[in-house]
């Protein structure tokens, strides 16, 4: 198969980026998308030109390190995949491919396709976390959890932090990371004592990075690949107004 | 009061006033429905009716200025908001395409603007009577100031009746993803309730464009007149 693809170079931090293109010729079908970069690059690097930067780990749909905005969609055209996991046998043959950075202010971009989520991390070092002693590990199933509390804390849980949900949203928010990271304690009764401090902890935090606001278009329900509900910023609303009223520090 | 400002500088804190402020108004809709259409009750009810609210005298000034906060509140947190929105992307993308939003959700600004500068010239054709001032200054046979008239006479210029149906459409197209959105923004999902919500969004959105556009539709096709049609 073969691709005209639309690339964003972007020096480092400071420079000004721009969509440069580029042939790939004679990729098989079931090339994986990053596999196709990395044909790519090899080419470049014989070529002595700069290889494209792109951030990748696991390649298994898992480390969440991936993050290409392929023809205007974070992780392509199918829905619950990440790009790693995304198969060149999804496009078409003489298909332009524009693909671009997650854009928005909290997440700069390093180097072309590669960004800095380092805010995801302070959002979650401010209380994405919940507090245990050490000692001897309790016994797992001393602490009866209902099936469908434990479901509903799974499914949030799902969430890699890749950033897909700021990528799509018009508004770059970042409420369903964080309502996803909320959730996740929240049905737990292992999150319980730090309730209240957490969901504020974390809002503020977003709230510093820069982030927009939801104003619930779901656009980043469609793009996410582990497939995370809305509901998780319904609780999180829920979780921050109530702590708001209610909470004891000042 | 420490925590009453952090929550209103908040994100989240200014999306529930949003969703607060916004059901307030659609409960005026509401109200404001339900006058207007004693229209078809015809000329004694619909003027008997504007003389007992100018009778409510310093409570309808609180009614008004309490209106007139809950919108500029509204409009001012739909300020603050978007501005933070467009400021989260400073670099645009080159191809961005929506995959799950729909279009009503996506210009909840542009609606909202537009169903203000309808407001503002609604009421300078019906409350000030600045635009078919001649209509305006009439008075019933009871000495009472004949609305009923002034509304007729207004609804049969075919462009008066164009601008509130189109007008009316808009503030549809707000209310139909301001309505579920309220739910959301307040903390209320649930997946046995979210069709049912998203499903009575545009339900009642519709119910009350047809309400409202009755009226123009109804005076201009001659089913309401000045000859005591409709009563
Ligand atoms: C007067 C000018 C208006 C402007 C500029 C405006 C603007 C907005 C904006 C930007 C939103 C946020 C949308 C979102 O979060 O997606 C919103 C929400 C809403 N608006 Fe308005 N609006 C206006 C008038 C009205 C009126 C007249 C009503 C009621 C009849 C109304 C009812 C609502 C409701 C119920 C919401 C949902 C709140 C939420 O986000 O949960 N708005 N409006
Ligand atoms: S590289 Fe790990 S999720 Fe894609």
């Amino acid at each position: 198969m073969d691709f005209k693809l639309h690339v964003w170079r972007q020096k480092d931090r400071n420079s000004e980026g721009r969509m440069l293109s580029t042939k790939v010729e004679g990729i098989s079908p079931d090339t994986s998308f990053l596999e196709m970069l990395d044909i790519l690059n090899q080419r470049l690097i014989e070529e002595g030109d700069e290889p494209i930067a792109f951030d990748n780990d696991c390649r298994e749909g898992i480390c969440g390190m991936c993050s290409l905005v392929i023809n205007g969609v974070p992780h392509g055209p199918e829905r619950g995949v990440t790009a790693c996991q995304l198969h060149m046998r999804s496009f078409q043959s003489g298909q332009d491919i524009y693909i671009e950075p997650w854009r928005a202010k909290a997440f700069p971009v390093v180097r072309d396709l590669s960004v800095d989520r380092g805010s995801f991390d302070r959002i979650m070092a401010a209380g994405g976390f919940a507090s245990v002693r050490t000692g001897g590990a309790p016994d797992a199933n001393a602490v009866p959890i209902a099936k469908e509390q434990a479901d509903l804390a799974f499914d949030a849980a799902a969430c890699i932090g890749c950033g897909a949900c700021v990528a799509s949203c018009k508004n770059a928010s970042a409420m369903l990371f964080v309502g996803a990271k909320v959730s996740q304690f929240l049905h737990l009764p292992q999150g319980e004592p730090e309730r209240k401090r957490r969901v504020l902890k974390m809002v503020d935090q977003m709230d510093e990075e820069g982030f927009g606001n939801c104003t619930n278009t779901y656009d980043c329900e469609g793009v996410c690949p582990k497939e995370i509900k809305v509901r998780v910023i319904a609780e999180m609303n829920r979780e921050y107004l109530r702590a708001s009223l209610s909470h004891d520090e000042t | 009061m420490n925590w009453l400002f952090r929550l209103f500088r908040s994100s989240i804190g200014c999306k529930g006033i949003m969703a607060l402020t916004g059901i307030a108004l659609f409960g005026f809709v509401i109200a404001h429905l339900s006058g207007n259409l004693l229209i078809f009750g015809g000329p004694d009810a619909m003027n008997a009716y504007a003389v007992s609210l100018r009778e409510l005298g310093p409570l309808l000034w609180v009614m008004r200025l309490g209106l007139l906060a809950t919108v500029l509140v509204h409009i001012g947190a739909a300020m603050r908001l978007t501005r933070q929105n467009t400021d989260a992307r400073p670099v645009p993308y080159v191809r961005r395409q929506n995959v799950a939003s729909t279009a009503a959700s996506r210009s909840m600004m542009m609606t909202g603007l537009t169903v203000a500068a309808y407001t503002v010239f609604h009421l300078a054709h019906l409350t000030w009577g600045f635009i078919l001032h001649d209509f305006a200054t009439a008075v019933d046979d009871q000495g009472r100031h004949d609305v009923y008239y002034m509304v007729v006479k207004g609804f049969q210029q075919w462009w008066m009746v164009f601008l509130y149906v189109v007008a009316m459409v808009i503030l549809a197209v707000h209310l139909r993803h301001g309505i579920s959105s309220f739910f959301q923004t307040l903390g209320f999902n649930h997946p046995r309730w979210n069709p049912i919500l998203e499903k009575s969004g545009i339900g009642v959105a519709t119910l009350i464009f047809l309400g409202y556009v009755s009226i123009p539709a109804t005076v201009f096709f001659g089913l309401v007149g000045l000859d005591g049609g409709g009563s």
